[in-house]
C-alpha cells in the first residue's frame, strides 16, 4: 500500500502549479500510469481523495491513463505492445526481449482548472479551449 | 470563469528519483557497490545477508548494511553480530524504503572506506519496486518454500532487478521445489536475469554469490542497474 505515499507526492507536485495559475478550482488531475509502474489504480484513486482533502485539489477528479507495456524486438526490428507483464517475448516471432520501451511511466500529464476570466481590452473573453503550457 | 488545461509532464516520484540519483553519484565517487535486497516477508533476506556479511568480514572485506524494518531492531542486532557496521531504518509501518531515508542513515560513515553497502528493504514484493534507492544492483530473493510462480505474481519487482537469488536451497528437496519451473518463470518476466541458488544454512552457493559481487564491483560505475535505467533521464 504505497499508493497513499504516491498520492501525497502527486498532490505536493500539483499544488504549486495550481497556485501559480491562480486557479480557484481544479476539475481534473490527469496522470499516466504504466503497466509496470507497480501501482494499483483502484488504490490510488481511493488514496487520492484522502491526500487531496483540505487542499486546493479537494473535490477534483483523478483521471488515470493506463500505459501499456511496449518492448523492442530486435528480430522484428520494431516496438511491439505486450498484452501484459507475464511474458516478455515478442508476440509476433516469440523472441524473448527485456528491452522495455514503455510501461514504467508514473507522471502527471496535466490539470484541468477553472480560471478567472481575463479582462481583455475590447471585452473579448479568454478562449475556454486555450491550452497553456 | 473559464476552463483551462495546464499541460505538464512531471514524474510523480521525482523527488525520490532525484535523491536516488544523488546517492548513486555519491556511491560511484566513493567506489562502493550499493545493493538493494528485496523479497517477500519470510524469504530469509536477513539470514542470507547475515551469512554474506560474515563471509565478507572473514575475508577482510570492508562492508556495511542498512536494514529496513517496520518497527523492531531485531534484524539489525542479528546482523551486527557479524562484526560489520549495521544501522536500522525504522519505517514505522511504511511498506518500503525511500532514498531520503537511506541518505539520512549514512551520516558518519566513510563510504570510500567500504567495498559494499547492503540495504535490506522491507519485506514486500510490490511497493519497493517503485522506489530507486540509488543502488547499483537490485537483488530479488525468493525461497524454495514460496512456490515457483512468485515471479509471475510480482513481475514488476523481478523485472526491475539485476539478479535473482533463490534462498533456503537446503529445503529444495523436502519442498519438491521445481527449479526448472522457477527459472522459466523468472526468464518469462525478465529475460536474461542471472539466477543463483543459495543456502545460508549450509553455505551452498555462497561462493558463486561472492564471485558475483566481486564481478559487479569490477564492472564499476559504467554498469547501470535496472532501477537506474528507469529513473535516470533518457
Amino acid at each position: 500500500m504505497h499508493e497513499l505515499s504516491i498520492a501525497h507526492s502527486l498532490v505536493e507536485l500539483a499544488l504549486p502549479v495550481v497556485e501559480r495559475a491562480g486557479a480557484p478550482r481544479v476539475r481534473e488531475v490527469r496522470i499516466a500510469v504504466g503497466a509496470l509502474a507497480g501501482v494499483s489504480v483502484d488504490s490510488l484513486l481511493f488514496c487520492y481523495d484522502i491526500a487531496a482533502r483540505s487542499t486546493l485539489l479537494e473535490g477534483s477528479r483523478l483521471v488515470v491513463r493506463e500505459v501499456p507495456l511496449v518492448i523492442h524486438c530486435a528480430v522484428c526490428e520494431r516496438d511491439v505492445e505486450l498484452p501484459g507483464p507475464l511474458q516478455f517475448r515478442c508476440p509476433v516471432c516469440e523472441t524473448p526481449s527485456g528491452d522495455i520501451r514503455q510501461g514504467r511511466e508514473l507522471y502527471i500529464e496535466g490539470l484541468e482548472v477553472d480560471v478567472e476570466e481575463e479582462v481583455v481590452p475590447g471585452g473579448a473573453s479568454a478562449n475556454p479551449e486555450e491550452r497553456a503550457l | 470563469m473559464s476552463t483551462r488545461i495546464l499541460e505538464l509532464r512531471r514524474d510523480i516520484l521525482n523527488q525520490n528519483d532525484e535523491t536516488a540519483r544523488a546517492l548513486r553519484a555519491r556511491f560511484r565517487a566513493a567506489d562502493v557497490l550499493a545493493l538493494n535486497l528485496v523479497s517477500s516477508p519470510g524469504t530469509g533476506k536477513t539470514a542470507f545477508l547475515e551469512k554474506t556479511l560474515r563471509e565478507l568480514v572473514e575475508r577482510g572485506v570492508p562492508v556495511a548494511a542498512l536494514v529496513g524494518d517496520l518497527e523492531t531492531d531485531n534484524d539489525a542486532r542479528r546482523l551486527a553480530a557479524s562484526g560489520a557496521p549495521v544501522r536500522q531504518i525504522n519505517t514505522h509501518g511504511r511498506c518500503h524504503l525511500e532514498a531520503a531515508w537511506v541518505e539520512s542513515h549514512l551520516d558518519g560513515w566513510s563510504l570510500s572506506d567500504l567495498d559494499y553497502l547492503f540495504v535490506e528493504n522491507v519485506g514486500n514484493l510490490v511497493c519497493p519496486s517503485s522506489y530507486d534507492l540509488g543502488e547499483a544492483v537490485r537483488v530479488v530473493l525468493l525461497s524454495v518454500t514460496e512456490g515457483e510462480d512468485k515471479p509471475l505474481k510480482y513481475p514488476g519487482m523481478f523485472n526491475s532487478s539485476d539478479v535473482a537469488v533463490i534462498t533456503k536451497w537446503d529445503l529444495a528437496g523436502p519442498c519438491e521445489f521445481d527449479e526448472a519451473a522457477a527459472r522459466a518463470n523468472i526468464e518469462a518476466v525478465r529475460p536474461g536475469l542471472r539466477v543463483l541458488a543459495t543456502s545460508a544454512k549450509t553455505g551452498f552457493g555462497m561462493d558463486e554469490w561472492l564471485a558475483f559481487l566481486a564481478e559487479r564491483r569490477r564492472l564499476g560505475p559504467d554498469f547501470l542497474s535496472a532501477a537506474a535505467r528507469s529513473s535516470e533521464p533518457m
